[in-house]
C-alpha cells in the first residue's frame, strides 16, 4: 500500500525537554535537534528522539520518557507543558510552535502531579477524585432491565460536552488552588479540582446518578471541597475539550449551598 | 482464598467482563498499560449498532442485523455466536442507557438514530462522533463502583508479559500471568482460576494506522507463542478514510459517510482548482456512481479497494497525489457540529482546516484486526434443517429475537481459547466480524463478549473447572518458572546496551521497516510474490531482532525496554498474517489477492488457523470448517453497477488536461 502524500519542507528545530531519572533525582535541561516531517507534531519529534537519542551538543543520552495513547486528543495521556503552558502534546504542531529554522520549543512535565520520569508524571490523584465524587450512576446491574430515563436534546448536549472530560489534568495544572501532593493520604483533604466537580455535576443530572447527589454534595461541602476553588477561572481557559467548567462550580456551588441549608432545617 | 479471575486489558471487552465477574461475586485483578480510562476504545467515534423500535417498524430486525453481518464479513464468520450477538444488541443498548451514557436524542427525547455503512436502515446509535469514549466512561465508571467496593482490583501501568499454563493438568490449562511495573520494572507471578485476554488489535505491527501507541498485538503475540491458536490472522481491516500524520493515521469516521458524507476525485486527471470551485458535473462521486444502491456507505473493504483504484491505478487521486475528498459542505454547519462535532474538530485541529466549510482529503490506513486468537462456542437452540437463502431486506424473520437462540447462555467454552481457562474477547478475539468487519459493530462484539462470555467464565470457575481452586493447587514452580523465562529475556536485552548502534540493531528503526513492508505487502492489494518476498523479509528482521540493541538500561521507568520486547512479538504476528495472506488463495473481505480475484467458498470458507511450534519457533497453518448451518452464502455485491456507456462521460478542465499532459 503506498503512503498518503505529502509536501516536504525541511528544517532543523530545537526541542529543549526537563528531564529527570525518577522520583527524588535531580532535573536537567536536554535539548535535541530534529528534522520534523510534514504534518509533524511534538509526538513525530518525540519519536525521532527514541531512535536517535543524542543531545545537539552531539552527547549520547537515553530516550526522552513520556506518556502517550490516542495521538488524536481524545485520551488525555500525552499532556505536558509545551512553552510553558499545559496541554496535549499530540494536537500539538510543529508548523505552529516553530515555524521557522532554528526554533525551540520547550517541554516539561505538568507540575502538580509526581514525575515518574522526565514527561511522564502519576496522576492517580485524579482517578481518585472521582471516587470521592462516587462519579457513577448506581444502576441495579449489568443484566438488560429495559431502557433508561429518557432525556430532551439540550439536558442531553449539556450531559455530553462534560462527559468529554478525558481526565487530563489541564484545569488542575493551570489552578493556583490545586497543589503538588505527593503523599496519598492528603489527597481526601486538599483542593480536589475543577474536573471532579464538573463531574459531580454530571452525574448529578442524570436520572439515576441524582441517587447520589447528597452524597456528593457532601463530599463537595468538605475540606478540599468546593469552598477551596479560589474562582481565578484559569481551569476554563485551558480546557482542550471547551468544558464549561466555571459553570459547573457555579452550579454545584448554588447545590451544595442549598443542601447545606436544607440539612440544617431538616437537623432542626 | 476467594476464587479470582485476570482481565488483562481495560477497554470495552475488558471493562464489560469484570463488571459481569464482579456483579457474580468474584474478584478481578485488571492489568492494563494505561489508566483504564485512556485505552484504545477511546478513539471509536461513529456508533453502535442495534435493532430498535424505529427500524423495526420498516421491517428490520435482529435477523437483518446478523445477516448484514454475515454479508458484510464475506461469510467467513462462524454463524451461531453472530446471531447470538445481534440478538444482544438492543439489550445493551439499553444497559448502556441506563448507565448513563449521553446518546444523541430526537426532539422528544428518544435516542437518535444514524445510518452507517453495510446497511439500509438507521441502526447506530452515537452519543456525538465520540462514542467509543463515551461507552468507556460509562463502563470504566461502574468499575470504579466495584473497586470503591473492593471486588475489582486494578494494576494499571502493568504489561502483560506471559501467560502461567500447567501442562500438568490433565488438559492444559491457564492459572495466572507473569506481569511487569513499568515503573519500578518489577516482573511477577499473578495466581488466577481463569484469565481473559482483552488487549485489543495489532495496528502497530503496520507500522502508523489508526490505533493508539499500545496496540502492538504483542499480548495476543505472547499467547500464540504460549501454546493458544490464532485464526484468520490475514483479515486486517484497512478504513477507507483516515487523516494522514506523521505519527499516526488519525481516523475519519465512517460516521461522516452515514450523515451524508460524500466521497469524490475530480474528473479531470490533473484539475487542480480549489474543490469548491469544482462545478458538480465535473466531480466524479465514483462510489455513488458504482453502488447506486449504497453509494458512500459501502462497507469498509470495498470503499478502499475504490478510492485504491481510484488512486494509484487511475491516478485521479487529488493533485495526482494518494488523496480524495470527503466531502460534508452541503450539510449545515449546526447539524454536523451537532452529530459530528468530535471528529471534525480533530481534522481541524491536526489539519487546519474546517471540514464544514472545505472538503476533507483522506485515504485509507490500517484500522482494524477481524483477525485474533481462536474462541470457540457451544451453539444454540436454532439449528434449521438446513441453511436459508439470504434474508431479504425489510421482510419477515425467521425466528424470534429470544436469547440462547446462536450460543448456549454460560457454556464454558464461549470465548475460550483453544488452552482451558484462558479466554479472549473483543478485538483480540476472531469471532463475529468474519472477513470485513462493518462500522459500529465492533464496540458491540467488544461489549457483548464481555457481558455474555463474561458469564462463561463464571460458570468455569463455580462448576467446570477440574477442581474448585485451580490456581490455588498449582505449584509455585510452575509460577516461577515463567517469572525466570521473562526475567532472562529482560536482562538478554538490557545488557545490551553494550553493543554498537547502527540502524540494524535499532529497535525504533526496525518496527519502522516493518511497519513498511507490512503496509505495502499485506494491505488492500497482496500479491502472492510480494507477499513471499515480505516473508523473507520478516525471517531477516527476526535474525536482526536477535541482535537488537538497546538505547537504555535504565531499571526505573524503562520504556525503551518494553517498546522492544513488543518489537519482537510484532514480528511474530507479522509472519502469521503474511502466512495467512499466502495461503488464502482467494479474495474476500478484507483480503484481496489480484491472482484469485474470486471467492472460492469450497476451498476457503474456512477459518485460517496458525499454530506456532514454541521447539523450532515457526508456525504451521490449517484450515478449519466453519459454522454456516444458519444461512447459505451469496454474492457480495452491494448492488454495483459496471459501468456503461451510457453513463455521463467524465468532462475535461482545459487548463487540467494540459497540466496533466505535461510532462514531469
Amino acid at each position: 500500500m503506498p503512503s498518503p502524500s505529502s509536501s516536504t519542507s525541511i528544517r532543523s528545530i530545537r526541542l529543549r525537554i526537563l528531564r529527570c531519572d525518577g522520583p527524588g533525582k535531580p532535573s536537567r535541561w536536554e535539548t535535541f535537534s530534529v528534522f520534523p516531517e510534514p504534518g509533524a507534531n511534538v509526538i513525530s519529534c518525540l519519536q525521532q528522539i527514541a531512535a536517535s537519542p543524542i543531545t545537539s551538543e552531539g552527547r549520547p543520552t537515553t530516550p526522552v520518557v513520556w506518556d502517550s495513547g490516542c495521538l488524536e486528543e481524545v485520551c488525555g495521556a500525552c499532556t505536558m507543558l509545551i512553552n510553558g503552558k499545559v496541554r496535549q502534546s499530540c494536537s500539538c504542531l510543529i508548523d505552529d510552535y516553530a515555524p521557522n529554522n532554528g526554533d525551540t520549543i520547550t517541554l516539561e512535565p505538568m507540575s502538580k502531579f509526581p514525575v515518574v520520569r522526565d514527561l511522564w508524571v502519576d496522576r492517580s490523584r485524579m482517578f481518585d477524585a472521582l471516587k470521592r465524587i462516587k462519579a457513577w450512576a448506581p444502576i441495579d446491574g449489568a443484566y438488560s432491565l429495559g431502557s433508561g430515563p429518557r432525556e430532551k436534546p439540550d439536558r442531553q448536549a449539556t450531559r455530553y460536552i462534560l462527559s468529554t472530560c478525558m481526565t487530563c489534568g489541564c484545569c488542575l495544572e493551570a489552578c493556583p488552588q490545586y497543589n503538588l501532593e505527593p503523599d496519598s493520604h492528603e489527597w481526601g483533604t486538599s483542593f480536589i479540582g475543577a474536573h471532579a466537580i464538573s463531574q459531580a455535576r454530571l452525574f448529578n443530572m442524570h436520572e439515576t446518578g441524582a441517587e447520589l447527589k447528597p452524597q456528593r454534595l457532601e463530599a463537595l461541602e468538605d475540606k478540599g471541597g468546593i469552598n477551596d476553588c479560589g474562582n481565578a477561572q484559569n481551569c476554563v481557559k485551558v480546557c482542550p475539550k471547551n468544558i464549561p467548567l466555571t459553570e459547573s462550580i457555579a452550579a454545584i456551588g448554588r447545590h451544595t449551598t442549598i443542601h447545606a441549608i436544607a440539612s440544617w432545617f431538616s437537623k432542626t | 482464598m476467594p476464587q479470582r479471575v485476570i482481565v488483562v486489558g481495560g477497554g470495552l471487552a475488558g471493562l464489560s467482563a469484570c463488571i459481569r465477574l464482579a456483579e457474580a461475586g468474584i474478584d478481578v485483578d485488571l492489568f492494563s498499560l494505561v489508566p483504564v480510562k485512556r485505552s484504545h476504545s477511546v478513539c471509536a467515534q461513529g456508533g453502535i449498532n442495534a435493532c430498535n423500535d424505529v427500524a423495526r417498524q420498516q421491517g428490520y430486525s435482529e435477523y437483518e442485523h446478523f445477516d448484514e453481518t454475515i454479508y458484510g464479513g464475506d461469510f467467513l464468520a462462524d454463524q451461531h455466536p453472530v446471531l447470538e450477538m445481534t440478538n444482544w444488541a438492543p439489550r445493551i443498548i439499553d444497559l448502556l442507557d441506563r448507565m448513563g451514557v449521553p446518546f444523541n436524542r430526537t426532539g422528544e427525547g428518544f435516542r437518535d438514530l444514524r445510518l452507517f455503512g453495510g446497511s439500509l436502515f438507521k441502526r447506530t446509535h452515537f452519543a456525538g462522533a465520540t462514542t467509543g469514549q463515551q461507552l468507556l466512561y460509562a463502563l470504566d465508571e461502574q468499575v470504579r463502583r466495584y473497586e470503591v467496593e473492593g471486588k475489582i482490583h486494578k494494576y494499571e501501568y502493568w504489561e502483560f508479559l506471559w501467560p502461567v499454563i500447567d501442562h500438568d493438568a490433565v488438559h492444559p490449562r491457564c492459572i495466572g500471568v507473569a506481569a511487569q511495573d513499568l515503573r519500578t520494572m518489577q516482573i511477577r507471578p499473578f495466581r488466577a482460576d481463569a484469565v481473559i485476554m482483552a488487549t485489543g488489535g495489532c495496528g502497530l505491527v503496520f507500522g502508523k494506522s489508526t490505533n493508539s501507541i499500545m496496540c502492538t498485538g504483542a499480548a495476543a503475540a505472547r499467547c500464540y507463542q504460549a501454546g493458544a491458536w490464532f485464526a484468520n490472522a490475514e483479515m486486517i481491516q484497512v478504513h477507507p478514510t483516515a487523516i494522514p500524520g506523521a505519527d499516526k493515521l488519525r481516523l475519519m469516521s465512517e460516521s461522516a459517510r452515514g450523515e451524508g458524507g460524500r466521497v469524490w476525485v475530480p474528473r479531470a486527471k490533473g484539475d487542480n482548482r480549489a474543490p469548491r470551485a469544482i462545478p458538480e458535473a465535473e466531480r466524479y462521486y465514483f462510489l455513488e456512481e458504482k453502488y447506486p444502491k449504497y453509494g458512500n456507505i459501502v462497507p469498509r473493504d470495498i470503499a478502499t479497494r475504490e478510492i485504491f483504484d481510484i488512486c494509484i491505478n487511475q491516478g485521479l487521486g487529488i493533485g495526482g497525489e494518494n488523496s480524495v475528498y470527503l466531502d460534508l459542505t452541503h450539510r449545515d454547519p449546526d447539524y454536523l457540529t451537532r452529530k459530528l462535532g468530535g471528529i471534525l474538530e480533530i481534522y481541524e485541529k491536526f489539519v487546519g482546516e474546517d471540514p464544514r466549510f472545505t472538503p476533507m482529503k483522506i485515504f485509507p490506513a490500517v484500522h482494524y484486526s477481524m483477525s485474533g486468537l481462536w474462541t470457540s462456542f457451544t451453539p444454540g437452540s436454532y439449528c434449521p434443517a438446513t441453511p436459508l437463502p439470504g434474508h431479504k431486506s425489510g421482510s419477515r424473520p425467521p425466528i424470534s429475537a429470544d436469547i440462547g437462540q446462536g450460543m448456549h447462555p454460560g457454556a464454558i467454552d464461549n470465548g475460550r481459547t483453544n488452552i482451558e481457562g484462558l479466554y479472549a474477547f473483543g478485538e483480540v478475539g476472531f469471532a463475529y466480524h468474519g472477513a470485513n468487519r462493518l462500522g459500529a459493530n465492533a464496540l458491540l462484539s467488544c461489549i457483548f463478549d464481555g457481558l455474555f462470555c463474561g458469564v462463561s467464565v463464571a460458570n468455569y470457575l463455580k462448576d467446570g473447572a477440574p477442581s474448585k481452586h485451580p490456581a490455588e493447587d498449582a505449584a509455585a514452580t510452575i509460577y516461577n518458572r515463567i517469572v525466570e523465562q521473562e526475567q532472562a529475556k529482560q536482562k538478554a536485552l538490557l545488557d545490551s546496551t553494550t553493543r554498537a548502534a547502527d540502524d540494524k540493531t535499532n529497535p525504533y528503526i526496525l518496527h519502522r521497516e516493518l511497519g513498511a513492508e507490512m503496509t505495502a505487502a499485506c494491505t488492500v492489494v497482496r500479491e502472492e510474490s510480494r507477499l513471499k518476498l515480505c516473508l523473507s523479509r520478516l525471517a531477516e528482521f527476526r535474525c536482526r531482532f536477535d541482535h537488537i540493541r538497546l538505547g537504555d538500561n535504565a531499571a526505573w521507568t524503562n520504556q525503551t525496554l518494553a517498546y522492544t520486547r513488543a518489537v519482537g512479538d510484532m514480528l511474530i504476528l507479522a509472519e502469521a498474517i503474511a502466512i495467512g495472506a499466502i495461503a488464502r488463495k482467494e479474495s474476500r473481505g478484507a483480503h484481496y489477492r489480484p491472482d484469485y480475484p474470486d471467492r472460492d467458498d469450497a476451498n476457503f470458507m474456512k477459518t485460517t488457523l496458525t499454530k506456532f511450534d514454541p521447539a523450532t519457533r515457526t508456525t504451521s497453518l490449517d484450515f478449519i470448517p466453519i459454522d454456516a448451518s444458519l444461512i447459505l452464502p451469496r454474492a457480495r455485491t452491494y448492488g454495483k453497477k459496471e459501468p456503461d456507456s451510457t453513463a455521463k462521460k467524465p468532462a475535461v478542465h482545459t487548463d487540467a488536461a494540459r497540466t496533466a499532459a505535461t510532462p514531469a
